[in-house]
């Protein structure tokens, strides 16, 4: 059966359906039970933003308060990983991997590869990422690039309810150890998203709009960007702007990048990160690579500028890549229409 | 709009869901003699491309949608008329044409678009239209579900009250399909009509579907009136397996496409929703299992292991048989199976899904049916 759910509930069911199916799921965060803990409380927030709510009432001991202490409870469950359970931790902001990086670098991402295959870490970290929620600079980052280039970590950004009901049910299933990442200005918006259970494969971009024109590829919050771009492109200007979204940043389905630049033959990538050796350089780099016999323009990059993220509400809107500093980058790789 | 030389070419409404459809190409041009039936214009959904056949005849004297544009529903994109009327009149009738008020507000507050039911083969969901004292029940084929019959089950529900379920393992029916055989797909669709209270129905069978009702229509005469068996399983041996292992196996856009493009006479028609709407579908858990049990014990390795053509000579409720010319699951060869016992109608220009392709002309076959 399928009807509207927020992204916030869509995360929420998934993890309270795999609580259900395994009993070795397990949730562990700041604040994801009730607080302080003292038994009045229990359940009375759900973390940060209420995001496991309700979950307490249905699984008990399974859902863990834990210490302010990254370090200490992303360590306790990568080694639970390590050991046969497979723990979802929420770090709350991935602005906070500072201190616990090492346990995600040097631990989580290399057990499979240095035991030989003998040991395995399935282990979700899912964090809040994105600016636009007035939280400042420590609060508001999107350190995508900093985990998709770590190897032995998968690296998961979806953009809507379904995406993430799905891409978090492949997460807990995955015996990797992945970053799920949560843009915190989506958990409000809607999407249909059936009641069962369901996997979305990594590694399977999704094509959010056709066109033959010029392809735009992002992932998370800015997808919703680049198809109000489409929009508006398609109307003033006639260009038919191809729409993708990555939804997995590690694994990247290059192949669906690829095909669809050698029928449109440009390239736009919006990536909320900073501008420097991020989800967008990589795409662009790719692509000349890959596909440069197919290229008409050269490939253009609508990122976040190269600083941190502004506490001013009017430059912290300006701040994540706009519609219109998208459309106005496809309108670069058109420089017939630009002229007319 | 009270003169009947001249008839509007609306924008269909192809499903529920659908509030507006994209003209994508005139297939005759302005001038052409139109007989009922004929494919006037190629019209896009988000969900499927289809073709608008003519519902009257007339010469075709203004093609309005432009090619790229995007109308709603029941707006006008056409005329016919007959040659005689005076190209004043025409343009006064596209002047005064007004989209009728959007219906679908009212339809959707008469009732949701689906519902669900209880029964021994777990809990199925259904669509129902219509109030005619004939009962008729869509049963569709392997990896299908009930929007198969899109374009079928409005045009029959002025005629009968049509019910479409989703079959189990299958749509957004439990997915559990016991031993995964004939029997227990058979006995799921009696089960759905006795959960409902129907005590007798036409059967419409497309595909595997076909099996099934012809498998009911044995096992359970006295709950038949009728059987329409279209691109038909259970008719003969030969089955493409590339078809059905394909679809069990691809789990990604790249890999679906070429597989359901297997489906059609025009591979055009296979939209990016489409095959959305299908993963979306396959990633459900319990669907592979299904699938991949169903497609073992009914279609393993190039042969259907239920092959009914000769019982159901034995039987005596009236069958229609309807194939697509070029079906590339199960050969149209297999239409022969019945001949003489059944009326049979091959169409050309369609493939295995030939009520889609052909809606027109499949919906007139089964309402002639239905009569019988």
């Amino acid at each position: 059966m399928s009807r509207t759910l927020s992204f916030k509930l869509a995360i929420n069911e998934a993890l309270d359906l795999e609580m259900r199916r395994d009993p070795s799921v397990i949730l562990l965060g700041e604040d994801i039970v009730g607080g302080s803990g003292s038994p009045g409380e229990m359940d009375a927030w759900g973390g940060v933003l209420g995001v496991t709510k309700g979950l307490y009432g249905k699984h008990g001991n399974r859902l863990m308060d834990t210490p302010l202490s990254e370090s200490a409870y992303i360590g306790a469950a990568i080694g639970a990983a390590a050991c046969g359970m497979r723990p979802v931790a929420e770090l709350m902001f991935l602005d906070f991997m500072g201190v616990c990086f090492d346990q995600i670098l040097n631990q989580a991402a290399k057990f499979r590869y240095m035991f030989g295959g003998k040991a395995k870490t399935p282990v979700v970290i899912r964090a809040m990422v994105g600016a636009g929620f007035r939280a400042a600079a420590q609060h508001s980052q999107m350190l995508t690039p900093m985990f998709t280039h770590v190897p032995g970590l998968k690296v998961v950004c979806p953009s809507n309810a379904y995406d993430a009901k799905g891409l978090l049910i492949q997460s807990i299933r995955d015996d990797d150890p992945v970053i799920f990442c949560e843009h915190k200005n989506l958990y409000a918006s809607e999407a249909d998203v059936p009641a069962e259970p369901y996997a979305i494969p990594f590694g399977e971009a999704n094509v959010v709009r056709d066109g033959r024109d010029v392809t735009i590829v992002s992932y998370g919050l800015t997808v919703h960007r680049a198809l109000e771009a489409a929009q508006t492109l398609s109307k003033r200007s006639g260009i038919e702007a191809e729409v993708i979204d990555l939804r997995t940043l590690s694994p990247i389905d290059w192949d669906t990048v690829i095909e669809s630049v050698e029928n449109t033959g440009r390239l736009v990538v919006v990536d909320e990160a900073n501008p420097r050796c991020s989800i967008a350089t990589d795409v662009a780099a790719y692509v000349a690579q890959q596909a440069f016999g197919a290229l008409k323009a050269a490939p253009q990059m609508v990122t976040a500028p190269h600083t941190p993220v502004p506490f001013s509400p009017a430059l912290e809107d300006l701040y994540i890549p706009s519609a219109d500093a998208i459309a106005a980058a496809v309108l670069k790789t058109h420089p017939q229409a630009l002229a007319a | 709009m009270t003169d009947t030389r001249i008839k509007p070419i609306v924008m269909p409404k192809w499903g529920l869901s659908m509030a507006e459809g994209k003209v994508t190409g005139w297939l005759k041009p302005e001038g052409t003699a139109i007989a009922i039936g004929d494919e006037i214009v190629e019209v896009e959904t988000d969900k499927i491309a289809g073709v608008v056949e003519a519902g009257d005849a007339g010469v075709l004297r203004r093609t309005l949608g432009t090619p790229g544009t995007v109308y709603p529903v029941k707006a006008l994109i056409g005329v016919l008329a007959d040659a005689d009327v005076p190209d004043a009149e025409i343009d006064a009738f596209v002047a005064a044409f007004a989209v009728p008020e959007e219906a679908g507000a009212g339809e959707e507050a008469a009732g949701p678009r689906y519902e669900f039911v209880d029964t021994p083969a777990g809990r199925l969901r259904y669509a129902r239209r219509g109030e005619g004292e004939k009962t008729v029940v869509l049963v569709h084929g392997f990896g299908g579900d009930l929007d198969n019959w899109l374009f079928n089950i409005d045009a029959l529900a002025g005629a009968a009250t049509v019910y479409a379920l989703d079959l189990p393992g299958h749509g957004q029916s439990d997915k559990a399909v016991g031993e995964a055989n004939l029997a227990f797909l058979s006995g799921a669709l009696i089960a759905f009509m006795d959960a409902l209270a129907i005590p007798r129905a036409h059967l419409v069978g497309h595909s595997m579907g076909g099996a099934v009702a012809s498998a009911s229509a044995l096992e359970h005469p006295e709950r038949v009136a009728s059987l329409a068996l279209i691109g038909s399983a259970g008719l003969g041996p030969e089955i493409n397996s590339g078809y059905t292992d394909g679809f069990v196996a691809a789990g990604s856009r790249r890999d679906m496409k070429p597989v359901l493009e297997q489906l059609f006479h025009d591979p055009g028609t296979v939209t990016r929703q489409l095959i959305e709407d299908i993963l979306k579908y396959k990633r459900l858990d319990g669907v592979d299992s299904a699938l991949t049990a169903l497609s073992a014990n009914l279609f393993p390795a190039e042969r259907q292991t239920h092959v009914l053509a000769d019982r159901l000579k034995q039987t005596d409720a009236p069958i229609l048989v309807v194939w697509g010319e070029t079906d590339r699951v199960i050969p149209a060869a297999h239409a022969g199976a019945l001949e003489g016992r059944a009326t049979v109608e091959v169409l050309p220009g369609a493939g295995h899904m030939v009520q889609m392709e052909k809606s027109g002309r499949v919906n007139e076959l089964l309402l002639d049916h239905l009569k019988r």
